[in-house]
């Protein structure tokens, strides 16, 4: 036992996408135990390893920690990515939520019929653009500071700049009229922990391609 | 899912609205002053008009339980007083949208400590932890939050229900029923049982307790004999509904919201 945080999770991006980001910002390497087929899962919930049968799972310091935000706070905890207090963490959240929401509302294009899925992503998009990324824009230009809350690297900075690759995957020229958020972008990717998970052949992941749907379905249903 | 200006422009208030979301049983209450909102409030016990206290929290949302209740029980639980702005009117919550207030234009929206906070999750974290609900350290911590996460999926997919045509309903609340049986319950089943002690985590009363009573008596609503396979949980319940300010806020007159009007009784099948 390497004493390394183990993800399990399939091979893609999913709900463990914000926790390897997070782990990886935090400079904390990490395993991945990936998923493959049906039996796979159900062999981990017989032996009794997801707590509510469900992954993301991950194995750290001990536990066998499930559900995503209840793994993303304890990391970000844990490494200091939470802020100094209560009302540091207050902002953290609510700044992480929102992101949160919009994530959700990307995948959830995935699942939309074939015939609404364009119309969807604008609507998706729209929102972007007009109830998420001027919120953070707004932030940055009130304090005039490189981060979201108080003035150091939190959670909340790595997790807008997830979003903010996510969304330009969708829309190149999403940031286009937000001059901050630019900045943010090339600053905050710039940050050696973070620099080195951009690379290739780091353990970020992929989108879902519709040729893996198949197999997922397989796995989950 | 929050409540959001276009969910507001599909569902008309008034009457049909709170039709769907609250049933305003048999307390009376009174309309927020217009426009003087900011400092009287009405109160669901009775017809009083009381002036916001500085220092006591303020919810903004709809008289109903949706995303709020569960931070009405935290706040209930941990004996804070707490005043409401129920929003009955488009014009109303536009002017909450106006006023900037809506930091990604949706409720919940809760005025605390000078902060007016959004986010479900960001709320009840910033409450639990400010009266010492979440534990001693960062693994309590990662407990309550796990244990949280799943009453909240639970409770989740209950709150759709209302929002679903009759045929989806059904179908779901079956769902409901054999989740809770078989993924959620049997978890804080075991767990009360490995350690015997009264709560959850820490051996000490926390969130975690506090969700999962809202969790087992919202069930309940659904399935009254849903505990009938789990002896701990029907001993938690007990208990936990007696904590003086638990037992306060189940009582009529409290600020605790009912169900959705429908009723969505199981068939006794198991």
């Amino acid at each position: 036992m390497s004493g390394k945080p183990r993800l399990t999770y399939i091979n893609g991006r999913g709900r463990m996408e914000p926790v390897r980001w997070l782990l990886a910002a935090a400079g904390v390497e990490f395993e991945e135990n990936f998923v493959e087929t049906k039996e796979q899962l159900e062999k981990l919930i017989k032996d009794g390893d997801l707590l509510f049968q469900q992954v993301p799972m991950v194995e750290i310091d001990g536990m066998k920690m499930v559900q995503t935000r209840a793994i993303l706070n304890y990391i970000a905890g844990k490494y200091n990515l939470y802020g100094k207090d209560l009302k540091e963490r207050a902002l953290i959240d609510m700044y992480v939520e929102g992101l949160a929401d919009l994530n959700e509302l990307i995948s959830s294009n995935f699942f939309q019929p074939a015939d609404k899925k364009e119309e969807h992503l604008a609507t998706v998009m729209d929102k972007a653009a007009t109830r998420y990324f001027p919120v953070y824009e707004k932030v940055l230009k009130g304090h005039g500071q490189d981060f979201l809350v108080g003035n150091k690297l939190s959670r909340a900075d790595v997790q807008l700049l997830e979003i903010i690759l996510l969304v330009e995957e969708s829309k190149p020229d999403i940031l286009a009229k937000f001059p901050l958020l630019q900045s943010f972008k090339a600053k905050t990717s710039n940050i050696p922990n973070i620099k080195k998970f951009l690379q290739p052949g780091s353990q970020r992941k992929q989108p879902i391609q519709e040729k893996d749907i198949p197999r997922l379905m397989q796995i989950f249903h | 899912m929050q409540i959001t200006a276009a969910l507001l422009a599909a569902v008309p208030l008034g009457t049909a609205w709170r039709a769907g979301w609250a049933r305003l049983g048999s307390a009376q209450f009174s309309s927020p002053q217009a426009g003087g909102g900011r400092h009287f409030v009405s109160s669901r016990c009775g017809n009083r008009k009381s002036e916001v206290m500085a220092g006591k929290p303020k919810l903004y949302y709809f008289d109903g339980r949706g995303k709020m209740e569960s931070i009405r029980w935290l706040l209930a639980a941990a004996g804070v007083e707490f005043e409401e702005e129920f929003l009955e009117t488009r014009e109303q919550y536009e002017k909450l949208l106006q006023s900037g207030s809506l930091l990604f234009q949706q409720v919940p929206l809760v005025e605390i400590d000078g902060m007016k906070m959004v986010q479900t999750r960001a709320i009840l974290n910033y409450i639990a932890a400010k009266y010492n609900l979440y534990g001693k350290d960062l693994k309590e911590r990662a407990l309550i939050d796990m244990y949280v996460e799943g009453t909240t999926d639970l409770m989740g997919l209950i709150m759709q229900l209302p929002l679903q045509s009759a045929e989806m309903r059904e179908k779901n609340l079956a769902l409901i029923i054999e989740r809770a049986k078989t993924r959620y319950f049997p978890v804080y089943e075991k767990a009360l049982k490995d350690h015997g002690h009264d709560y959850l985590v820490g051996n000490k009363f926390s969130w975690a307790d506090i969700h999962l009573l809202e969790a087992i008596l919202m069930v309940e609503e659904c399935k009254p004999d849903i505990l009938s396979a789990f002896p701990q949980l029907q001993a938690f319940k007990g208990r936990i509904s007696n904590i003086p300010t638990i037992k306060k806020f189940l009582q009529p007159g409290s600020q605790r919201k009912p169900p959705a009007d429908d009723k969505y009784i199981a068939n006794d099948s198991d």
